[in-house]
Order: structure tokens, then C-alpha cells, then sequence
């Protein structure tokens, strides 16, 4: 089925994205994160010990399930196509410079649209700073920024993203190799199989309808297409019935699952995270479904996710979330520390210096 | 003819480059895109401006013909 030919097709994609992550969320998954690509990649990045943060260690199946649902669907409609060689380091660092940027504001685009759903009013601040990332992105691709071109290469280049995936999934379940959080956010998941199943219908109906949180708003700015926004409305739209239904929804900046008030930290984490998504072509879940798809350059992109969730937290780059006083302990505001703060800054600077110095007439 | 070569190219570079060349030049444009997704783009983006297209599969590549 072609999911990319009408916006009302391309609602139904995010439609059924939008079971997925209600079903996800009701089956135990943390608070307003269904899936997450950035806290995922960050619990997986845990759970393989690349961080020895205690409460966000577990190998997450949905994440790994898109990446190989997307590879299945790329193979059987013959979509696959092996390709790289389209700046993969620069695209390491921007890989990098969205996850620092996720976890300063605690979450990807994908989580920030499902926070939104739920409404959390810090989600709708950092909405103006990631549409100003897009929009910054977007003026420098008008400007003739490119990357340069991929070219087709050994057909087993593009298969190793999803083969690694699905080794860290069977070390996941076979061996006791990995960490597994006992308490906090990674302790909570739905079944490993439901987990799974959720994944590789994401990643086969994200690969078909093209689903990408920064491409949506780049289109409208640049081409004035509303239709990559189509997929993401249908998934609003679910999880905001979802919320209402299941008495999730509420509508405030404090008391939120995971969250901080730190408004302008929020704003530029997810100016950070626009800006360098559309730069890379794509948000964590289009990286996710490209590496699968066949592009070395994604799968190095998702690389970069790994060590910006290994760099986020082995040097506390990662806000905490706010949490209100109880008996034993006092009221947390939340946010990013010193650290966390000055990561944002040179993430934004970096995404600048690779904006203005990659142009498309330098690229052969 | 005028061509477009957008092979390899990053979204949403293969778009950003049929319209400056739909823009440009008056008569039919030769667009060359690697991925079947920016094929369908391509077509998709010509058809909403009123363009008739013609696609070619060239080895694992694409040629659309928009007129």
C-alpha cells in the first residue's frame, strides 16, 4: 500500500502510529514517551553500558522493531537501496547534536508532539524553539546548503544497521550482558514482544509514508506542502483522545511526567534539535527508518544519537525533570545544569558553522 | 532539455532543484533522482503545479521527464 499518495492516506499513517504509542502507553511505557526515539536510543545507549545512569538503562525493542521494520518493508516493496558517502562525519556530529539537544528539553520531536497531545505547556514553549531551529535550517538549504551526494555502495553496507539492531535485541533477551534499571523511567516498559510488534509497525508505516517531525514543518516553509504534517496530525490527534479518554490529559507547565519548566532551556534544546535535523535530512525517527532503509549515512547519524546519549549523561549534560516535594525529599525545579546549558550553546554554533560551510555547489 | 541531476542528494534538495528549474526555464525538465521516495516526490511536487510527468528506471535510478 502506498501510504505517501493523499494526505488523507497519510493521516491514517500517523493514525495508526498513534494506536501504537496508546496501546505502548497503556502497556507501561514511561509517561508521555510511548517511543520516544531519543530517550529509547539514550535507555538502549544505558542498557550497553555507554552511560552508567542508573534509572534510564533497558534495550528497548520499539526502537531496534523500527529500525528492522523498516529494513523488511524497504526490501519487499524493493526500496532498499544500499547508499552512503554523504559527509557521514558531519552527520555524526549532528546525530550527537540532536541528542544533546533531546535531552536538555527531555525529549525527541516525536515525544514533544506527544507531550504536546497531553498538554504539557513546557512541550508547546519548546514548539517555537524547535519550528526556529526548522526555520533556521530551512533558510540555509534556500541559501544551497547541502551535504553532497550519497553513492550506491556494497549491498551489505546498508544492511548492518539493522543487523546490529537486532543483535543488541537478541544479547537483550538471551544474555544478562546488559544493564536493566530497577527504578525510574527505564523500569518501566510494556512487554518486550507487545514493545517489538509496536516497533516494526512504526518503522514499516514510517518507511511507507515517509513520517518525519522536522521535514513536516521544513515542507510547509519551503514548498508550502502540507503533507508530511498530515502524518503528524493524525498522531496528535489520536494521543490527544487517547489522554482525554484515559484522564491523562492535563493542561499545565507543573506536574508534568518528565518535564522541566525551564522555558528558554527548552526552547533552544529544541532550536538545537530542528536546526540540526534538517540540516541531517531528517528527525530521530527518519534517521532510524533511512538506516534502515539502506543509508550508511543515516545509520551513522544514529551512531552520533548513541554517543550524544553516552556524552549527555557521563558529563550531566541531561536536564533532570521537575518533581514535587514529598515526605522524605524536597521540590526539584528541574532543567539543565551549567554544563548542560554551554552543550546547548556550542551545539547551536556548531549547527551555524556546518550550515554556512557546506554548499551544494562545493558538493560533486 | 534542461536536466537536473539529484542523484544522492539529501531531502528535500531533489524538490528544491525542480522548482528553481521549473522556474527557469519554460520548456519540459529532465530530473534525475537515486531513491524511489524522491521519485514519487518529484511527480507528486509536478502533478500539484499541473505538470504532466514521465518516469524511466535507469539501472537502480530514476529519470522523470516533467513537460
Amino acid at each position: 500500500m502506498n501510504f505517501s499518495d493523499s494526505k488523507k492516506k497519510l493521516a491514517l499513517a500517523g493514525v495508526i502510529c498513534g494506536i501504537v504509542a496508546a496501546i505502548l502507553a497503556l502497556q507501561g511505557n514511561p509517561g508521555n514517551m510511548a517511543f520516544c526515539i531519543a530517550c529509547f536510543i539514550r535507555d538502549t545507549a544505558g542498557a550497553m553500558k555507554l552511560h552508567n545512569a542508573a534509572v534510564v538503562q533497558y534495550a528497548r525493542p520499539e526502537t531496534i522493531g523500527i529500525v528492522i521494520g523498516a529494513f523488511a518493508i524497504a526490501v519487499a516493496t524493493k526500496e532498499y537501496r544500499s547508499t552512503a558517502g554523504s559527509s557521514p562525519m558531519i552527520r555524526f556530529v549532528l546525530g550527537m547534536i540532536i541528542m544533546i539537544g533531546s535531552l536538555v528539553f527531555l525529549g525527541c520531536p516525536l515525544r514533544m508532539v506527544i507531550r504536546m497531545s497531553a498538554g504539557d505547556l513546557n512541550a508547546w514553549v519548546a514548539l517555537i524553539g524547535f519550528v526556529g531551529g526548522v526555520a533556521t535550517g530551512a533558510f540555509f538549504l534556500k541559501k544551497g546548503f547541502s551535504l553532497g551526494r550519497a553513492h550506491e555502495t556494497n549491498a551489505m553496507s546498508g544492511a548492518v544497521a539493522p543487523v546490529l539492531m537486532l543483535g543488541i535485541f537478541v544479547l537483550s533477551v538471551a544474555t544478562t550482558l546488559f544493564a536493566v534499571s530497577e527504578s525510574g523511567p527505564g523500569s518501566m516498559h510494556a512487554p518486550i514482544i507487545l514493545s517489538l510488534i509496536g516497533g516494526l509497525i512504526v518503522g514499516a508505516v514510517a518507511q511507507k509514508s515517509r513520517m518525519c517531525f522536522a521535514g513536516s514543518i521544513r515542507d510547509i516553509i519551503l514548498i508550502r506542502s502540507f503533507d508530511l504534517i498530515s502524518v503528524i496530525g493524525g498522531l496528535f490527534v489520536v494521543m490527544l483522545i487517547f489522554n482525554i479518554a484515559t484522564g491523562h490529559f492535563s493542561l499545565s507547565f507543573a506536574g508534568q511526567p518528565i518535564a522541566h519548566s525551564q522555558h528558554l532551556w527548552n526552547i533552544l534544546g529544541m532550536y538545537a534539535v530542528g536546526f540540526a535535523a534538517v540540516l541531517a535530512g531528517g528527525c530521530p525517527l527518519r534517521q532510524l527508518v533511512l538506516a534502515g532503509q539502506g543509508s550508511s549515512d543515516a545509520g551513522v547519524t544514529v551512531l552520533g544519537l548513541f554517543a550524544g546519549a553516552a556524552v549527555a549523561h557521563n558529563f550531566g549534560l541531561a536536564a533532570s525533570a521537575a518533581a514535587a516535594a514529598t515526605d522524605t525529599t524536597e521540590a526539584v525545579a528541574g532543567g539543565p545544569a551549567t554544563a548542560g546549558k554551554v552543550a546547548v550553546i556550542i551545539c547551536i554554533i556548531v549547527c551555524f558553522i556546518i550550515a554556512a560551510f557546506n554548499k551544494r555547489q562545493a558538493a560533486k | 532539455m534542461k536536466e537536473v541531476d539529484a542523484r544522492g542528494l539529501s531531502c528535500p534538495e531533489p524538490l528544491m532543484l525542480t522548482a528553481e528549474a521549473l522556474k527557469s526555464s519554460k520548456g519540459p525538465i529532465k530530473v534525475l533522482v537515486s531513491e524511489p521516495h524522491q521519485k514519487t516526490n518529484v511527480e507528486k511536487f509536478a502533478k500539484d503545479h499541473g505538470k504532466k510527468t514521465t518516469v524511466k528506471e535507469v539501472g537502480s535510478e530514476f529519470e522523470i521527464v516533467i513537460e
